[in-house]
């Protein structure tokens, strides 16, 4: 599969996930909400579906060698800096890429084209900073 | 139980559907926030794909009474672009820009024992923590100036 049919595809089963989680169970495929739901009341779908969601992209790592495998390697700081912003601006945007990117843009919120345009800038930045002014290559 | 089930073979679509994605490799999502450089464009296809089905379920939705497993739809208690949704979202990119994960395949990664997801999921849940640490702190009781009883404010 070249990459862009494997982003396509992967992109339908995120979508074919988010629409049956939707429309069976009633909720919002958001994985930070989700993920921030499991020390609260109602843990137990989440539970189950973090545990899925293991399962499933283990599964396909196995399968396709390099599908959960990273070239880049940050110093562990750096690394440290994502993590927290990742954490702690998705709870205060109340939505990640799962959330906001995809549920929230397919329902057309303005919340959420409004989340998605400022955080793909956000990271463009971050990159060109990165990249182009700093110089670094890991 | 019924719910339970659904959730998890929801989570197996959607785990694997990242794996497959590219997602799970910092090293494409950087490629793809890379507008003035080397831009990889293939992982907008992941929206595409995304978006264009459930868009559908969207509008399937709106034409029934409740989910088939559930009593009542979401409900979206936030309807306003505010300052929290803009800035929450401003550091959800610079630090999705910086690791190369967003919070879903980092946690795949992680499990996967990649070095990179190993160390920013720690540190991603910290993030989340230290968030819900301030709101409570926003939202504690705080004495009045007599120090007789705590009031809510």
């Amino acid at each position: 599969m070249s990459p862009a049919v494997a982003a396509l595809v992967g992109g339908a089963l995120i979508g074919l996930a988010a629409s049956a989680l939707l429309l069976l169970n009633g909720r919002v495929l958001g994985i930070t909400g989700i993920v921030a739901g499991l020390l609260g009341p109602d843990a137990g779908w989440r539970a189950s579906l973090v545990a899925g969601m293991l399962a499933g992209g283990l599964a396909v790592a196995l399968l396709v060698p390099g599908a959960l495998a990273s070239t880049v390697h940050q110093p562990a700081l750096v690394l440290i800096a994502g993590g927290l912003l990742v954490g702690f601006g998705t709870r205060l945007a109340n939505g990640c890429t799962s959330g906001h990117g995809v549920c929230g843009v397919s329902r057309l919120s303005p919340r959420s084209l409004t989340a998605t345009a400022v955080f793909m800038a956000a990271g463009a930045l971050s990159v060109f900073v990165a990249r182009h002014v700093l110089g670094v290559s890991w | 139980m019924r719910r339970g089930l659904s959730a998890f073979l929801i989570g197996v679509v959607f785990g694997a559907g990242l794996a497959v994605s590219g997602m799970g490799q910092p090293q494409r999502i950087l490629g793809f926030l890379d507008f003035t450089g080397a831009w990889d464009p293939a992982l907008a296809l992941v929206m595409v794909g995304a978006i264009g089905i459930h868009f559908v379920a969207q509008r399937m939705a709106k034409r029934q009474p409740a989910p088939l497993l559930s009593p009542s739809w979401p409900d979206y208690p936030f309807t306003r672009v505010d300052a929290r949704l803009l800035a929450g979202s401003v550091l959800f990119g610079l630090g999705w820009g910086i690791a190369g994960f967003c919070p879903a395949p980092g946690i795949i990664s992680a499990a996967a024992g990649v070095r990179e997801g190993l160390i920013f999921v720690p540190a991603m849940l910290a993030g989340m923590a230290l968030f819900h640490g301030m709101e409570n702190l926003r939202a504690r009781p705080v004495a009045d100036e007599t120090g007789a009883q705590p009031v809510s404010r």
